[in-house]
């Protein structure tokens, strides 16, 4: 443990003590301790399943602790509900969105508030936030038809209306371009400047340093360390998160790229509804054995440009080929059967059914490549089989191959689908978000099981709106932004800074640069 | 113009029935729980209207009583559905069920007995209008009462925050308790509304569609209220051009029928259902307006423990 100073625990907004809380078969939080002060960003550092939600979850008032203390202000309280959480002054942004699909993003906010006011006065309130915070948002547009990066927005937006004393925020900054994160970071800054203290999770261990003054870690339910985050390096500290040290990544190897396995001829698809975004004139290759990374901020077409690929949405013919065979009016399973597969954003209910066992997921993408069918009979113990190897090699915590799909945590079942594709050999992948919400250790698995697809020969286009991720792991990159993508550029080749001007719009770094001398 | 106005008024008494239960069921589905018991509790709020007006002579007390009995039967389906996170479709049906028998048992002595009907509440002077008076302003109350609650449902739904949170527990309700509504609560006060309205649906038909008790006297019109909710995407103006069209199409082809059009009775008879249902679906082809309107967590039991 490093030396804090000895605090009497008043000057603490809030102090934690001995809190802990069991669910059947795994002691989720074993005494755990932390104290927090009025304007300190505190990070909650751990991996996966290590307990952070879970103590969150008692902070906001979701669970309730089966033995430990929380002192806010000094004082003994028991936070019985999250309304009541928020009439002390703690706020908190979801990891699993709290939104509701079928209302208005006004709606949603009017719903986490408590006090009342005139929507009028509301309204007014959440521009001025949007605004001020760099979080674009129009009120009116319903929640179904955002990109999760704008789903996060509403949350951050609700929370920051109630002016609270602690806000609690778990992993904030996955869905953010570079210029929005220093945005947020800013705004974050200047929230803490102003007195209120910020409970940071993330598995981004640059940001914590760049951002927290102290870091509690937790490992396996237990608090493994707490310490001052300017005497710590991401490599130690991500050492103390696994209990061993984590390897860097190797840099990318130069590749020599192989034949064109997919082109995108000025692929055009019109919006399929009225929040949609058209796709415009897209031509793309990729070629075998590389890596082509697109950055774009949420909410740019990443989804429909997916689609078109994985054949969710037909496009016209000559639009879209693999290995040189048209079939832009082709449906996902001939695709596959041409070797495509493909990894769509949310995973619960669009990669994976939630109530079926991740056997019965496995055959649902794999059927007909891996022959699981015989005579129209599903051959369940070739399922488990597979499954259980997926399992193994991406470390899916998960209670075996029957286990429920919506049993697992977001980050398990984000390794257990993209494990599910990657074990298929496709000889093209099409991932949009791989590692988002998924820990350091895994996130590092993901990005070396893409690269040894990449180098067995498989053309990988990975989708994302985390720039470290694909400026680790692109062999070449390129943005979307409204629909339409830029030129590519080998990754050692340009800045992010530079890419940062291609996803706010720019074709090229020569029109971009043309535009910054006319300025 | 002398059968004019007698069918149009047979068309709105036809139609009241419905749209008590179908708006009762409907705020009750946008809760996210499906009551399949609108029959059975139809037929308990009709036989106990109907005896406390026997009893009694006062029709405010039947029509009360009415409201008292189907809400008693919702709790029951609440109890069993919230409390013991039954299966909903299975205790919806053995609620229909049960409200058939005890309905019968109950109506025994009553078959047979007359009522001379609702009272009718005319305003003075509008109802004197040639053709638009008696058609607007000469009714019983509980028609003038269902149109009240169509508005004050959409006003409800749309206009109020109890309202809101309601929709937002339909829609999902692990986001509702994350964000700390009680939802649990906040369904068992929809499914009492349901109840209530299939109550009041039931007495309508004792007091005032055709006022005395036969046994299962309801005849299906619970099952038609639930598919017009279905129909009208769960949109309360459209629960009202369901069921004004369903009961308007019953009684033209009965009097179709009647002057003895060249058309075999079962087509006629089955004009009402295909009518309903290309006009709402031919309204419904929206799929925006669908995910808008469409309880997503409609049937899904809810653990607040998670």
């Amino acid at each position: 443990m490093t030396g804090t100073n000895e605090e009497t625990p008043s000057d603490h907004l809030l102090a934690l003590r001995g809190m802990t809380r069991s669910f059947p078969g795994v002691l989720a939080n074993d005494d755990v301790h932390l104290t927090l002060g009025a304007g300190e960003i505190h990070a909650l550092l751990g991996e996966n399943g290590a307990g952070k939600s879970t103590l969150v979850k008692m902070i906001y008032g979701i669970l309730k602790p089966d033995a430990g203390d929380i002192l806010w202000k000094g004082q003994q309280v028991s936070i019985s509900s999250p309304a009541y959480a928020r009439s002390l002054g703690i706020a908190m942004v979801f990891q699993h969105f709290s939104l509701f699909d079928s209302l208005t993003v006004f709606e949603n906010i009017v719903l986490g508030m408590d006090k009342r006011e005139s929507s009028a006065e509301l309204r007014r309130e959440i521009t001025e936030i949007s605004r001020h915070y760099g979080l674009p948002l129009d009120p009116d547009r319903y929640v179904y038809t955002l990109s999760v990066g704008e789903r996060q927005r509403i949350e951050i937006i609700r929370c920051l209306l109630q002016k609270p004393g602690l806000l609690v925020m778990d992993e904030p900054t996955s869905v953010l371009t570079p210029q929005e994160v220093e945005k947020l970071f800013e705004t974050l800054r200047q929230l803490a400047a102003e007195g209120m203290a910020i409970l940071y999770i993330s598995h981004k261990l640059d940001e914590i340093k760049a951002l927290c003054s102290r870091a509690t870690i937790l490992r396996g339910g237990r608090v493994v360390d707490s310490v001052a985050v300017e005497h710590e390096t991401p490599h130690t500290l991500a050492a103390k998160m696994m209990g061993e040290a984590l390897a860097a990544e190797p840099e990318p190897k130069a590749h020599t790229p192989g034949e064109i396995r997919l082109a995108l001829d000025r692929l055009d698809v019109p919006s399929a509804n009225e929040f949609g975004i058209p796709l415009r004139d897209i031509s793309l290759d990729v070629h075998a054995g590389e890596i082509l990374g697109i950055a774009g901020v949420a909410g740019n077409g990443q989804d429909e440009f997916r689609k078109a690929i994985s054949g969710e949405v037909t496009v016209a013919a000559g639009q879209v080929r693999i290995d040189g065979t048209d079939c832009g009016h082709r449906g996902p399973n001939a695709r596959r059967l041409m070797g495509l597969s493909s990894i769509p954003e949310e995973r619960l209910g669009h990669g994976a059914v939630p109530s079926l066992t991740l056997s019965e997921n496995s055959l649902l993408t794999s059927f007909l490549r891996l022959g699981l069918l015989s005579g129209g009979f599903i051959n369940r113990s070739a399922c488990d089989r597979f499954t259980d190897e997926v399992i193994e090699q991406f470390r899916v915590k998960a209670n075996g191959a029957q286990a429920p799909a919506e049993s697992l945590s977001g980050g398990n079942l984000q390794k257990f689908i993209v494990g599910r594709e990657i074990r298929q050999n496709p000889e093209l992948l099409v991932v949009s978000q791989p590692t988002w919400g998924v820990d350091a250790g895994a996130a590092r698995a993901i990005h070396d099981a893409l690269r040894d697809l990449a180098a067995a020969g498989t053309a990988v286009l990975v989708i994302s709106q985390d720039l470290d991720e694909l400026m680790q792991i692109s062999d070449r990159i390129a943005a979307i932004c409204a629909g339409a993508v830029s030129a590519t550029y080998p990754v050692d080749r340009v800045t992010m800074e530079q890419i940062g001007l291609l996803m706010a719009g720019a074709s090229t770094l020569e029109h971009a640069a043309e535009a910054g001398h006319a300025d | 113009m002398e059968i004019l106005v007698p069918t149009l008024l047979t068309i709105i008494t036809a139609a009241t029935p419905l749209l008590f239960a179908a708006i009762g069921e409907m705020v009750t589905e946008k809760s996210g729980v499906l009551n399949l018991g609108v029959e059975g509790m139809m037929l308990v709020g009709a036989v106990v209207a109907f005896a406390t007006v026997h009893h009694t002579d006062s029709a405010f007390l039947g029509i009360l009583a009415g409201i008292l009995a189907g809400a008693g039967m919702s709790a029951i389906f609440g109890i069993l559905v919230l409390g013991l996170q039954s299966s909903q479709v299975a205790t919806g049906l053995a609620l229909t069920i049960f409200g058939v028998g005890l309905s019968a048992l109950w109506g025994q002595s009553l078959v047979g007995v007359a009522y001379e009907g609702l009272p009718k509440l005319s305003v003075p002077l509008l109802s004197d209008i040639p053709l638009v008076g008696p058609l607007l302003f000469n009714h019983d109350i509980l028609v003038y009462g269902s149109f009240a609650v169509v508005l004050a449902v959409v006003w409800f739904l749309g206009h109020t925050r109890p309202g809101l949170v309601l929709r937002a527990v339909g829609d999902s309700h692990d986001a509702a308790h994350a964000i700390g509504y009680s939802v649990l609560r906040i369904r068992f006060f929809a499914i009492l509304f349901g109840g209530a309205m299939a109550g009041i649906a039931g007495a309508y038909l004792s007091l005032a569609y055709s006022p005395l008790w036969i046994e299962n006297m309801s005849a299906g019109r619970g099952w038609i209220a639930l598919a017009l909710v279905v129909f009208a995407t769960w949109r309360p103006w459209r629960v009202l051009v369901g069921a004004y069209l369903f009961g308007g199409i019953t009684i033209l082809q009965l009097h179709a029928q009647a002057f003895g059009v060249g058309i075999p009775s079962q087509v006629m008879s089955m004009l009402p259902y295909l009518a309903t249902i290309l006009v709402l679906v031919l309204i419904s082809r929206d799929q925006n307006k669908i995910k808008r309107n469409a309880p997503a967590c409609i049937g899904k039991p809810f653990h607040p423990t998670a």
